[in-house]
């Protein structure tokens, strides 16, 4: 019988001093890294997650266009843009805190399992410190609660659902893009003045989060103003023919169709609704109106000539004459050869925003970006002064109403602003009723 | 009673695009045995010729102006329209008649595409178990849709009706509704009508003449038709090029209902495939009836009332039906015994 010369004894005091070696850079790393991927001292990468395909791939590719141009702008090249205008002068365009600004991009494919996957990779394999992008306030609420858990920031993209900062806001998370509430609050006037106060409404609504707060909205604000509302319907995402749902309009007593669509559902619907005659038609004595709530230009070319004379609202438009938004045209249409869209817009301010923010706070920890974000004011962004509010992280500034133009005079000149409505008039509290539900939290700071 | 005219109205056009691409489905899967799942995107394809000879008739010359410039300081684009410019108001009609005329490019174009991707890919898949003929065919539509997205982009492009067709038709006066109680657009009745001559159109092909007797006996019997020393996987490539085509001519005339994207064919595949399992695998007449009894279903559900009743029933419609069928009677509603039932 041989003889061991391993100890149960020496064998735990060697696997204990093992382990504790093994154990030991790991928690030297923690302590020196506060939260979750701090850059290194030359360079810092933010991930760019935007549907790359599916059905809102073209407004993808125009925000990811203008992350690029964000970047460029960030890192010292190009003209600046709205680096020039912005009321904050921290960043200089040496980058962020002194590093240079690199990026990696995800394909949120506009589904909020592929947009958590993507950016998930992201954070993990990439070490993105910020996420932003995002056409979908499903993908948005979403990619918003991955970031809380990982502790890192979130930037939405274009989301316009009220829940993105009510029920589902998260302190990780900021959005610059107007929503469904200050729609129906900037629209409701200009509705009120071209077509009265004695309107029956038919709504059509994508049955999702958007739609659904977007109907509430609207159905809200046009009822204060002594519109009624004959029906209420949802409809399912990606319908495609919508004949189904527009031919009960037909002898409902409706004279006022409300298309809570966007995107391709937005197109196929209101395209359908004229191919129907609905705009021909003369109910209660009055020209039969449609309505389209959220706007976009890219939608707006996808419907043609069907959009000219409709009323809905937008977050910001190209052809704004302040200096803010023609540096950021200037710096775009030069890049590019065509203007950028409202998604592009909103895009390129968060990256902008988010930059400053951390520039200001001389940390990248999200928690001191939240700091430096919460109640922040800031204007030379293309949207007139503007508040970062710190009870819910929603930016309030100036809404657009816009109309379908009826002579464009080029393929991207089909809306024009007939009227801004002031921040004032868009602003609520922040216990309203339509963003009640929901804890902003703590920040998480990660790691 | 207007709105049930009305939703059987939609019915009759949501049925005859179903019907267009499960007769040429179910047309494939007699003749060859192939389970096409790339037949959606022969339909989305159809749709792109039109808005190709589109593009085309709607070429604009660009001379870049000397005094404007964009918002962007680039020389402002200055556009003249080609077509008006060259050949007047026969310029101007085409442009406005573009999705009928386009029709005339789409049928050898369809047929062409057919034949090369019979030849070129499924004829490899002949003797190979449904599953992988069913991975290849829907691998391919993935393909053809990620083709015409990165040329066309992914936003609908839209297709006007020509100006004629592009009103409303007072279909309640001829039923002895009061006027403007069941109207309806005019070129839904169109399309209607197209794919009722197209459907009547193949019918009387293989009914009537030599060739669909020899087609109609080699899905009957294939090895028997070889014997005979009839080269019948000719025959079978033409009936694979004229089923692309009729998919093609349904999304032709379908791009002023819908307006075009890339993904406009996987909207169809799901719902034809069922339409053919429903009609029966394999049965052109049962294609036809399942495409226009699960369109008009599908509008009903639809229905306020109905949706009162049942809310959440227009989404679910089909496939119930679908389910149904399948357990009560395996083979489809005129399907033969044997095709597909295990």
């Amino acid at each position: 019988m041989s003889k061991s010369n391993f100890s149960r004894r020496g064998v735990l005091k060697t696997g204990a001093a093992f382990g504790g070696a093994l154990a030991a850079p790991t928690f030297f790393t923690s302590a020196a890294n506060a939260f979750t991927n701090a850059p290194g001292a030359s360079a810092v990468t933010l991930g760019f997650n935007v549907p790359q395909s599916g059905a809102y791939a073209d407004e993808g590719a125009d925000e990811l266009r203008a992350y690029e141009l964000a970047v460029k702008h960030l890192n010292g090249e190009g003209d600046g843009g709205m680096l020039n205008t912005f009321s904050s002068k921290v960043l200089d365009g040496t980058g962020i805190l002194g590093r240079k600004v690199e990026y990696v991009t995800g394909d949120t494919q506009t589904k909020s399992d592929a947009a958590r996957a993507s950016a998930r990779s992201m954070i993990e394999q990439d070490g993105a410190i910020m996420i932003t992008g995002g056409s979908s306030s499903g993908v948005a609420v979403a990619v918003q609660g991955l970031c809380q858990e990982a502790g890192v920031i979130f930037m939405s993209g274009l989301t316009h659902s009220n829940d993105t900062t009510g029920k589902d806001k998260k302190a990780n998370g900021f959005r610059h893009f107007f929503n469904a509430y200050m729609s129906a609050a900037a629209l409701a006037p200009v509705l009120s003045a071209n077509y009265g106060n004695d309107r029956n409404a038919y709504h059509l609504t994508a049955d999702y989060t958007w739609g659904w707060t977007q109907e509430e909205s609207i159905a809200a604000a046009t009822e204060s103003l002594g519109w009624n509302t004959v029906n209420k319907v949802r409809t399912p995402l990606g319908a495609g023919d919508f004949s189904q749902y527009i031919t009960p309009i037909l002898n409902s007593g409706a004279d006022t169709l409300i298309l809570n669509h966007y995107g391709r559902d937005m197109v196929n619907s209101l395209t359908q609704a004229v191919q129907f005659g609905l705009r021909d038609r003369q109910v209660n004595g009055k020209d039969f109106q449609i309505v389209v709530p959220l706007y976009s230009r890219l939608m707006a070319q996808g419907a043609g000539e069907n959009v000219k004379g409709i009323f809905g609202s937008t977050n910001w438009h190209w052809s704004l004459q302040d200096e803010a938004s023609q540096a950021f045209v200037r710096s775009f249409g030069q890049e590019y050869g065509f203007p950028p869209s409202q998604a592009a817009h909103t895009c390129y301010v968060q990256a902008l925003l988010y930059a400053d923010a951390v520039q200001r706070a001389g940390d990248f920890n999200p928690c001191a970006v939240v700091e430096a974000l919460e109640g922040f004011e800031f204007d030379g962004m293309g949207n007139g002064p503007t508040l970062y509010r710190a009870d819910d992280h929603q930016c309030f500034k100036d809404v657009l109403v816009v109309k379908g133009k009826d002579n464009p005079s080029n393929q991207f000149d089909l809306l024009e602003v007939v009227d801004v409505t002031p921040a004032e008039q868009v602003t609520y509290a922040p216990d309203h009723p339509m963003f009640a539900g929901g804890e902003l939290g703590t920040c998480n700071p990660g790691a | 009673m207007g709105d049930i005219v009305l939703q059987i109205l939609n019915g009759l056009d949501k049925g005859s695009a179903y019907a267009l691409i499960a007769l040429g489905l179910t047309l494939i899967f007699g003749t060859l045995g192939v389970v096409n799942f790339a037949h959606g995107a022969l339909f989305m394809l159809g749709a792109f010729c039109t808005v190709t000879f589109n593009k085309l008739i709607s070429f604009q010359r660009v001379t870049l102006s000397e005094t404007e410039t964009t918002a962007w300081g680039s020389p402002l684009e200055i556009r003249e329209p080609v077509m008006e410019a060259w050949f007047g108001d026969f310029g101007l009609w085409l442009i406005d008649y573009s999705v009928l005329a386009s029709i005339v490019v789409a049928i050898p174009v369809m047929f062409i595409i057919g034949v090369v991707m019979e030849r070129g890919l499924i004829k490899h898949f002949y003797s190979r178990p449904h599953a992988e003929q069913i991975l290849v065919t829907f691998g391919l539509a993935i393909v053809l849709q990620e083709v015409i997205r990165t040329f066309f982009g992914a936003n609908p492009i839209p297709q006007p009706a020509p100006d004629a067709l592009r009103g409303m038709m007072d279909f309640g006066t001829l039923l002895g509704f009061e006027p403007g109680r069941v109207p309806y657009p005019t070129w839904r009745f169109v399309y209607f009508f197209f794919a009722a001559a197209i459907i009547g159109g193949v019918f009387a092909f293989l009914q009537f003449t030599t060739f669909g007797m020899v087609v109609r006996a080699g899905m009957a019997d294939r090895e028997t038709v070889g014997l005979l020393g009839i080269d019948i996987d000719k025959r079978f490539t033409f009936m694979f090029g004229l089923a692309a085509t009729v998919a093609g001519l349904a999304g032709v005339m379908y791009t002023p209902i819908l307006s075009p994207d890339y993904h406009l064919g996987m909207d169809f595949l799901v719902l034809s495939f069922i339409v053919v399992v429903v009609g029966g695998m394999g049965s052109l007449p049962g294609a036809v009836a399942a495409g226009f009894l699960l369109g008009i279903l599908q509008s009903f559900a639809s229905m306020n009332e109905v949706k009162a009743l049942l809310p959440g029933i227009d989404q679910i419609i089909i496939y119930l039906v679908a389910v149904i069928i399948l357990l009560t009677r395996p083979r489809g509603l005129l399907g033969r015994a044997g095709v597909m039932e295990d």
